[in-house]
């Protein structure tokens, strides 16, 4: 049984997202030929079939699409927190990109700091950027979401 | 292919939270039992067809039931989606005369290796399902769907009573048979709403069982499965789809998330059949959770999008209802095959032989899994 927090493994397509989610930036990946954006990212625009792609910096802002709230049983790292919130987040940009996270209250607060019942789909939310968490493997920035305003 | 092959034979083991026989003793008994149910000699068989997840391998099978020489065998992915693009692509190689007699098959003990994909996983997670949702605590299938789940209730005004509706339907039917886990077991609208939460807003009773055993079903031709024991399903129609820009599990990273896999199956299979969804007596609908049966009700088109909740009100989807779904008690209630005691029981309600029989049943719908790439089964009786 693994002990901490599970970590995305990063490869050709997907590290560049948190390249720059270390840098404080949220960006997402878009066809350098038509423009369309995807999520999640890969080697091929679906539209228009160009391998030539770019990393697009967003506002960072968006409106909940859904969440859940996760009981046990689940690994430790989890359940020592639960039931925690998981969010999908639509960007402001646009609506048909969605990024799975976690509502919190501060930058590098714990994922059950905000009370589920009073999450609401539609809410708006603003990205932030918690500290690095590290397995050994190379530090990673998990981008999460704070209520906006 | 249309009524061109048809299931002759069904076979289980028996189902329980924990069986002490292996996968393959299991695979092995209900094969057997589904050939002896046609009144097939094993060494007519020459198809096999199986889930990539199954755990007994082709030759092993066919190594100690003294199979012949097999001149087909396939496998269909993604878990709980693949059921009835097995049996489906067993009927395909008998209607094309690849093979004469196939055998389409799941075995699987909850505690095994691979039968959990989500158990075990390394502290690194990759490939576009896991990446982007397990490091944030989207950990299990429940997690997944709970989030789709919050969405449709969101958007279409359904509640947990809905979602009750499936859970009580099903149960109420396992209390008529026998062979379900959870027989003699009752379950209330009480108890359902006072159950612990798994993934909220989905609770125990949103989630299937999990179980051990076997199911197994022999596909021969129409002409042949005539000439044997038992009456014939016969295999009507089926789909599969794997939708444009779909994403198994996680599919809200595409334009419109409510509208699932269901949909591109369900516009193969009426177009490739006689019938549409208002001529299906009794339906079994993939029920790993219970919002995947309000999914499958509107991409089938039993009913408009957004009102299946309003569908399973007042017994819509129990005996005597609008549409009879899940008799035999289903994942939730009977066992958790992926999918497959649901197609036993199509079979059965064509048969007349379902211990939560639709009166002179004709036309019976098989769904697997909505959420992942899935497929579906129009059987037939030959009357």
């Amino acid at each position: 049984m693994i002990e901490g927090l599970l970590l995305p493994d990063l490869d050709e397509e997907s590290a560049p997202f948190f390249h720059y989610a270390a840098q404080g930036q949220l960006r997402v990946q878009r066809c350098a030929a038509c423009g369309a954006r995807r999520m999640p990212p890969r080697p091929m625009c679906p539209r228009c079939r160009s391998f030539d792609r770019e990393w697009e910096q967003v506002s960072g802002r968006g409106t909940i699409w859904s969440f859940a709230v996760p009981h046990p049983p689940l690994l430790p790292a989890y359940a020592e927190m639960a039931p925690y919130n998981v969010v999908v987040v639509e960007l402001a940009e646009d609506p048909g990109i969605r990024l799975v996270g976690n509502l919190v209250a501060t930058a590098g607060g714990r994922l059950d700091e905000v009370d589920p019942a009073d999450i609401r789909i539609g809410e708006p939310v603003q990205v932030v950027f918690p500290p690095p968490i590290d397995d050994g493997r190379g530090p990673v920035v998990l981008p999460r979401w704070t209520r906006l305003g | 292919m249309k009524d061109r092959a048809a299931i002759a034979g069904i076979g289980t083991t028996e189902y329980a939270k924990e069986l002490d026989r292996s996968e393959r003793r299991l695979a092995l008994e209900a094969i057997l039992a589904a050939l002896d149910d046609a009144g097939l000699d094993p060494a007519e068989v020459d198809g096999l067809s199986c889930y990539s997840m199954e755990a007994t391998e082709e030759v092993d099978i066919a190594r100690n039931l003294g199979f012949g020489d097999l001149t087909y065998f396939g496998k269909v992915p993604y878990g709980g989606g693949a059921g009835c693009g097995v049996v489906g692509q067993a009927a395909m190689a008998v209607a094309t005369g690849q093979c004469r007699v196939a055998i389409a098959w799941r075995s699987r003990k909850r505690g095994s290796r691979g039968s959990r994909p989500w158990a075990g996983v390394p502290s690194r997670v990759g490939g576009d399902q896991q990446r982007w949702t397990r490091p944030y605590g989207v950990l299990r299938p429940v997690d997944e769907i709970a989030l789709l789940t919050r969405r449709y209730l969101h958007e279409y005004g359904a509640t947990r009573d809905h979602l009750a509706n499936v859970a009580l339907a099903a149960r109420r039917h396992a209390n008529l048979n026998p062979a379900a886990m959870m027989f003699e077991r009752k379950l209330t609208r009480d108890d359902y709403l006072s159950a612990r939460w798994i993934s909220e807003p989905l609770c125990l009773f949103d989630n299937c069982l999990e179980s051990d055993g076997a199911a197994a079903v022999v596909i021969t031709t129409t002409e042949q499965a005539r000439d044997l024991r038992r009456p014939p399903a016969l295999v009507h129609a089926w789909a599969q789809s794997l939708p444009r820009q779909h994403q198994t599990m996680t599919n809200f990273f595409c334009d419109d998330p409510m509208r699932g896999p269901a949909w591109a199956c369900a516009a193969k299979l009426w177009a490739l059949s006689d019938a549409g969804p208002a001529d299906v007596d009794v339906a079994q609908l993939y029920d790993a959770f219970s919002p995947l049966v309000l999914l499958s009700l509107e991409g089938y088109g039993f009913c408009e999008r957004g009102e299946a909740g309003a569908f399973t009100d007042d017994g819509g989807i129990e005996i005597g209802g609008r549409l009879p779904v899940n008799t035999s008690g289903g994942g939730m209630s009977e066992a958790y095959l992926h999918g497959f005691n649901l197609i036993v029981e199509a079979v059965r309600q064509v048969r007349g032989t379902s211990t939560a029989q639709v009166p002179d049943a004709e036309l019976s719908l098989v769904t697997s899994g909505e959420g992942v790439p899935t497929g579906a089964l129009l059987l037939r009786s030959d009357r």
